[in-house]
């Protein structure tokens, strides 16, 4: 009666490997049809991503605030839940910092402003996704529709806030005022430079240690511990949840707590790390891109990273190319990444069973 | 009314359909004459619901064909049994609720992109349909607002408006009221004066035997019998359904019931619906005794177990258990349940006791992970967990032994003794089980209803739910027959034998008695 078995490594690597491979391949054939060569195009995506100190700098600035939004889609996810309001989330996290940063930086010391600014980004974030969750558990709204909503929410009352309270007095471009130095999280090239490690003049900063540390804080969380148990029972059969009695509604509501808490955190990278001040539409477009990210590295952090720094190279390698190739906008550029998120996201399974099936037959012959 | 002696308006031919290791359906064979009333039963799971599928085109065969009026047709889609003249009524109406009748009748045959030429025409042939075959209905009215029996009739004009000439109807009843049975009853006899050839698929003998011209018996997955509705009765009938199976024996003593661990006080349950889908059921569960309780599945026996076990809310009635009393507005969960010292092998493994994308040591846990046993102050004990899979395994007979396989990946004995061992090692007074064997094979049969003597023999209250009649006769030391939500019959378990289990589950016994 035992089935036959696919190895773990087809559907960890091997199939990913090839949405990738057939994105880029439609992507050669975009370029080659407006007359560049695809491969000097890619050849300036990959240097551009990797071939110099300070574009790996930039790579994994990207990166950091895929990690946190992928992770924040992925822990919703094992418990059954899309949340697409990573978004709005970010953005409100984002108010949180700022806010703390505001209020202490000309009296408090940085070791204090930096708990705070992380209490601060995780519990707006949380806040933001708290009323969603809510409707979901307890009216059955369903969270897709809720969470989307709140993205709009969140724009319009961060244009409102920063516009009408604010921005700075005198200033023409919608921002408040320029943190004091004291709350700027620190770039990670004042530690790696003395450590011979060179990443040039990146933006690269220690919200990257935070999203990694969130890494393994999410994987002890959803496999070690009786919660991470609860919710991923939720998320693959309600029905045993219930039979286990497992209190449906209030996991629900934690893990949008969770999942809007780290999404919150990519304040921690933009406005503490890299901005130094409140500003609109810091968040472009990360919370959704940590959509692909998260399916593409398949819910595991580990495949989250792994994700979150192959998009954070088509951003900066994609840029690179841009500026080499001037027949190469930057909306190719779009349309290259939004390839690979319809390869590896949305036709994820264009494979999956003719490979799985090509590897049980061999595995019974 | 024409009525040729050849050729059939529907013939099966050796019709076989396989799913996996399940042989759903093994060389049926029909012949159903047109203008006739047949009618199929069987038992639940009997393959009823396989074959219709596959006359209307929702599976193919694997072998066999079928012949309508002599003719041999492929339906590899619905379209394709519609093309050929047949209609099916599902259990579950296959309705637009918001959509008026008219619109619901049109659906997929609106003639043309603009609907209005379309719904001049089926407007008219309805009212021709409706006089012909006294199906009066307003075609205006919104089919959600429409009552249970007009919904039904709605789908009877969808198939007859597609030039149906033979109807298939799938459980009809079981939403309706007597008195819309009656009337259902009284259409088909129209139908079947027009010409129409009706199959009727149903596990309720009564009106099987008050409505068909023929009835075949159907039993795992083959035809067994044959009968003109004119030479039979309900005796026979039921004792085709249940079949002559092998006696299982199980060697124990007499019960020696003790103390009452609970007690259960006119139990009621309304669905999301309204329906009421457990009827006032009283029972007792006393230590060192199992009791039993048979029925054709769905009859109200799940959702006995899920409101025991606190999956599901009472609507009405009360359980005293522990020294403690639960209503409904007193109710308990799943988890407070389990304190009570209460453990629940329920019905389906896959969707209910197990998770099957964990692993086995995790699912091996499932309902007690809050136990201190498994858990640290943050983290939970991984270890303790795998060890204990591990004991039990061995102590099971789990195979394979493997406490990092996929649940999914384990036979479907192993799978049911991985939940049973989970449940009994929990040292429950009570134990509800839900189709202890189902999908299980004979060794571990075997196995399993050793175990449950066992725990009967320890003192402990058993509640076991089977629609396998010989698990039940084997097992139980007392028999309640659960029909339609409500419990028909009590019996000692010395007492009982096939027929008249077979005759209370088909709520036919009090008739059987005064007719007799």
């Amino acid at each position: 009666m035992s089935q036959a078995k696919v190895p773990a490594w087809v559907n960890i690597a091997l199939i990913p490997f090839l949405n990738i491979m057939l994105a880029f391949l439609v992507s050669g054939l975009v370029i080659l049809a407006i007359g560049e060569n695809p491969i000097e195009a890619a050849s300036y995506l990959i240097y551009g991503a990797f071939g110099y100190d300070e574009g790996v700098g930039y790579t994994l600035y990207y990166a950091t605030n895929l990690i946190f939004t992928g992770l924040a889609v992925s822990v919703a996810f094992k418990g059954g839940l899309f949340n697409i309001g990573g978004e709005g989330q970010a953005y409100i996290g984002g108010l949180g910092v700022g806010l703390v940063c505001l209020a202490l930086d000309k009296t408090m010391p940085f070791y204090v402003i930096a708990p705070l600014a992380i209490i601060g980004a995780g519990v707006f974030g949380a806040a933001w996704a708290y009323v969603p969750a809510y409707l979901q558990a307890r009216r059955g709204s369903h969270i897709v529709i809720t969470t989307i909503m709140f993205n709009f929410i969140a724009s319009s009352l961060m244009v409102y806030l920063i516009v009408n309270w604010l921005k700075e007095d005198g200033r023409m471009a919608p921002n408040s005022r320029t943190f004091e130095e004291n709350a700027w999280l620190p770039y990670l090239h004042e530690f790696l430079s003395p450590l011979g490690i060179d990443i040039g003049d990146s933006p690269l900063n220690f919200a990257f240690v935070i999203a990694l540390i969130c890494c393994v804080l999410v994987w002890a969380l959803l496999w070690h511990t009786r919660w991470g148990y609860q919710l991923r029972t939720l998320g693959t059969n309600p029905t045993a949840a219930k039979y286990a009695g497992i209190d449906t509604s209030k996991v629900t509501i934690w893990a949008m707590l969770i999942s809007g808490g780290l999404a919150g955190f990519v304040g921690l990278n933009e406005i503490m790390g890299v901005n130094h001040s409140l500003l609109l539409n810091f968040t472009a477009g990360y919370g959704f891109a940590g959509i692909a990210v998260s399916l593409m590295g398949r819910n595991h952090p580990v495949g989250i990273i792994m994700a979150a720094i192959l998009f954070g190279a088509l951003y900066q390698g994609g840029a690179e190319l841009a500026f080499e190739i001037p027949t190469i906008t930057p909306e190719i550029v779009v349309v290259i990444q939004g390839l690979v998120i319809l390869f590896s996201g949305a036709l994820e399974h264009m494979f999956k069973d003719r490979i799985e099936g090509f590897f049980i037959r061999r595995s019974v012959a | 009314m024409t009525n040729k002696t050849t050729p059939y308006a529907i013939e099966l031919r050796d019709i076989s359909k396989r799913f996996g290791a399940v042989q759903a359906n093994k060389d049926i064979c029909l012949q159903v004459p047109a203008g006739t009333i047949h009618g199929i039963i069987g038992e639940n799971g009997a393959g009823k619901s396989t074959l219709m599928s596959i006359i209307y085109g929702f599976y193919e065969a694997d072998t066999g064909f079928i012949e309508v009026d002599g003719k041999r047709v492929d339906i590899r889609s619905s379209q394709d049994a519609i093309n050929a003249g047949i209609g099916m009524v599902h259990q579950h109406f296959m309705l637009v609720e918001n959509f008026t009748v008219l619109e619901n009748v049109i659906l997929g045959a609106e003639g043309g992109a603009i609907l209005k030429g379309g719904i001049d025409t089926a407007r008219v042939e309805l009212q021709r349909l409706a006089q012909e075959y006294s199906l009066d209905i307003d075609v205006d009215a919104i089919v959600e607002e429409l009552p249970v029996g007009l919904q039904q009739r709605v789908e009877i004009l969808k198939a007859l408006y597609r030039g149906a000439r033979i109807l298939i109807l799938d459980e009809p009843t079981g939403v309706l009221t007597p008195q819309e049975a009656d009337h259902l009853f009284r259409i088909l006899k129209a139908l079947k004066e027009q010409g129409v050839t009706v199959l009727l698929i149903t596990h309720k003998l009564r009106e099987i035997m008050a409505s068909t011209d023929n009835i075949s018996v159907m039993r795992q997955g083959q035809m067994v019998a044959h009968r003109e509705t004119a030479h039979t009765d309900k005796e026979e009938l039921a004792e085709l359904m249940v079949g002559k199976k092998v006696r299982l024996t199980v060697d124990k003593d007499d019960a020696k019931p003790s103390g009452t661990f609970l007690s259960a006080r006119n139990l009621s349950q309304f669905d999301s619906q309204g329906v009421k889908r457990l009827k006032n059921v009283s029972l007792e569960l006393r230590a060192g005794e199992i009791l039993g309780i048979a029925g054709v599945s769905g009859n109200g026996q799940s959702e006995l177990l899920n409101v025991l076990a606190g999956i599901e809310p009472m609507s009405e009635g009360e359980i005293h258990i522990a020294g403690q009393v639960i209503t409904a507005k007193a109710p308990k969960d799943a988890a407070e349940m389990r304190e009570l010292k209460m453990a629940h092998v329920p019905e389906d493994r896959h969707k209910m006791g197990l998770v099957t994308g964990f692993e086995a040591y995790e699912a091996a846990v499932l309902g007690y992970h809050n136990s201190p046993v498994y858990n640290g102050k943050i983290l939970m004990h991984r270890k303790v967990m795998i060890d204990e899979c591990n004991e039990r395994m061995a102590a099971w007979d789990v195979r394979p032994p493997n406490p990092h396989l996929k649940t999914a990946n384990f036979s479907g004995g192993n799978q049911q003794k991985i939940v049973i061992a989970r449940e009994v090692e929990q040292n429950p007074d009570i134990l509800l089980i839900g189709q202890p064997t189902r999908g299980v094979d004979i060794g571990a049969i075997e196995n399993i209803h050793e175990q449950i003597v066992k725990l009967r023999d320890s003192g402990k209250a058993i509640l076991l739910v089977s629609v396998e009649l010989d698990e039940i006769m084997a097992l139980s030391d007392r028999i309640l027959v659960m029909f339609d939500g409500a419990v028909v019959g009590e019996l000692d378990a010395k007492d009982a034998d096939e027929r008249t289990l077979g005759l209370m589950m088909a709520n036919a016994y009090n008739d059987e008695e005064v007719s007799a």
